[in-house]
């Protein structure tokens, strides 16, 4: 089978008149359709280069990044969604014309799209809030409306870029349950970048572990739960804790 | 939220509310009405002589008299006519140049320090030139007002063009967008209070400059009835022109507000 998102031996840096940072080190890997993916790494370590360049928005020095079998140019690239660590809604929007932006930059603005606008609104609970202003909503909510913004351009491929960062922590636990939990029942393939571990196990498939900056793989580890357990339920698991303390021990390799 | 019946505390502090206002603007006609009646009580006790400091009386009269004879409107008018003409002109060269410095990091580079230096040089030394150039009439006179703020305006419309958060135009590149598609999207959305901003600031600073224009290059307007009232010491024309003055600068500032207000109701 195709992978969806093939990445092969990527190199990039960052160039300034001080000097060159190398950011990403021969990263090499594959995600298959259907499969939710995460990425660790400290803090800094390029997490955030890697996912720009996964889609298109910056090309890699050497090595290339390919996306149902073609490198990613502006066609494709619309088949990708992203969310940033911020949702980044407009204040200047009611939460729906908020979520129908994509909609609108690509056109796809009709009845049809409309509708399901609205279906999604009513089904992640934010029908009430239609004509609100984001600042109105909470972390959570905020985030289900930058979910629905990306969901509604029906994405090939999600990109998630610490998606909950910003979040307290409680909502964080809650909204990444919801978020996971969406992503799944839809069937839709994903690559979460994180710097919280539970986060990445409680969420992936695999998790590829980075090294620090220049980021490149340190390993690739499977992570198996049954189908039927949400994210959050996943973290009351001791599979959870094993995959947990692996993952903390190839991070913090000194430490007993 | 709306309710029907509302507390008595709340009752209270909107009544309170209520009275605070109407305070204030008793406070505000007062001092006008205080200063009037000082100005007219110390011509007529002879405290100061009305030949050159004139009377709101005497103002009175003034107008009436200018009014009849249908000049005062006409200076006005034309005086107006300058402003809006350099106020919309200022407004949109500023709007188009700053987006063409947004689009090309490379002109913003080359183009800055001409733009610091314009934006420092006295615009009233321009004036002088602008009349061999365009002759004495209205182009000199409304291109006097544009140079006055059109400068300060594209550096401070590209401040707020720039500090627009990075993430957002990402956003739209994420969702597929243009640059163009950036600009209407976000940076102009997000700069609306800093234009409207510029539009108080501007009406004013056009105003100055356009009758920094009639002072040098004009038969007709409230500035060429200053500066000729003052050749001919009538000095009740150059105090009344002030005063309309005042009236016409917080009447265009009204006007931007009317604006403000209307952008927020159809938000």
């Amino acid at each position: 089978m195709q992978p969806l998102l093939s990445c092969s031996h990527v190199y990039y840096s960052y160039h300034t008149l001080q000097g060159e940072t190398p950011a990403l080190n021969d990263i090499h890997f594959q995600v298959n359709e259907g499969e939710f993916v995460s990425i660790v790494g400290p803090s800094g370590c390029g997490k955030s280069t890697l996912l720009s360049l996964l889609c298109g928005l910056g090309s890699p020095e050497s090595g290339s990044v390919s996306f149902q079998g073609r490198p990613i140019d502006r066609q494709n690239r619309s088949r990708i969604g992203y969310m940033l660590q911020h949702d980044h809604l407009f204040e200047w929007r009611s939460v729906w014309k908020n979520i129908l932006l994509g909609l609108e930059i690509q056109k796809k603005l009709s009845e049809d799209t409309l509708l399901e606008a609205d279906h999604l609104l009513k089904l992640y609970g934010l029908y009430p809030f239609k004509d609100a202003r984001p600042s109105q909503l909470s972390g959570g909510m905020r985030q289900r409306a930058a979910l629905i913004r990306t969901l509604l351009l029906h994405p090939d491929l999600l990109l998630l870029d610490e998606p909950f960062s910003a979040l307290d922590y409680q909502t964080r636990l809650k909204v990444s349950d919801d978020i996971g939990s969406i992503i799944r029942s839809s069937g839709k393939t994903a690559i979460l970048v994180t710097h919280d571990l539970s986060e990445a196990v409680s969420l992936g498939d695999r998790v590829i572990v980075l090294t620090p900056l220049p980021a490149g793989i340190k390993n690739i580890l499977a992570v198996e739960f049954p189908k039927e357990l949400s994210p959050l339920e996943r973290r009351n698991t001791n599979a959870f804790k094993d995959y947990f303390n692996q993952i903390w021990k190839e991070l913090n390799p000194c430490e007993p | 939220m709306s309710h029907e019946t509302i507390s008595a505390a709340q009752a209270a502090y909107l009544q309170s509310h209520k009275f605070h206002k109407i305070r204030i603007q008793l406070y505000r006609v007062g001092i006008l009405a205080l200063f009037f009646i000082l100005w007219e009580a110390s011509a007529r006790l002879g405290w100061i002589d009305d030949f050159i400091f004139s009377s709101p009386s005497k103002l009175i009269m003034c107008f009436y008299h200018m009014t009849k004879e249908n000049a005062l409107f006409f200076h006005i008018g034309i005086t107006l006519f300058e402003t809006l003409a350099s106020f919309f002109l200022v407004m949109a060269c500023s709007l188009f140049v700053t987006i063409l410095l947004w689009y090309s990091k490379s002109l913003t580079e080359t183009l800055d320090p001409y733009l610091v230096v314009l934006n420092s040089l006295p615009k009233s030394a321009l004036a002088p030139l602008l009349i061999v150039w365009l002759g004495a009439n209205y182009k000199t006179i409304i291109l006097t007002g544009v140079s006055v703020s059109v400068f300060g305006t594209i550096l401070n419309l590209y401040i707020g063009f720039s500090e627009v958060d990075g993430e957002k135009i990402k956003l739209i590149e994420t969702l597929g967008g243009s640059r163009r598609q950036a600009l209407f999207k976000v940076i102009l959305p997000a700069n609306r209070a800093n234009l409207i901003g510029l539009m108080k600031s501007n009406i004013g600073l056009c105003l100055v400059g356009v009758i920094i224009g009639e002072f040098i290059a004009s038969k007709c307007g409230l500035g060429y009835l200053i500066i000729y009232g003052s050749q001919v010491f009538k000095l009740d024309w150059v105090i009344l022109s002030i005063f309309i003055l005042c009236i016409i600068a917080m009447a265009l500032y009204g006007l931007i507000r009317l604006l403000e207000k209307k952008c927020r109701i159809t938000d």
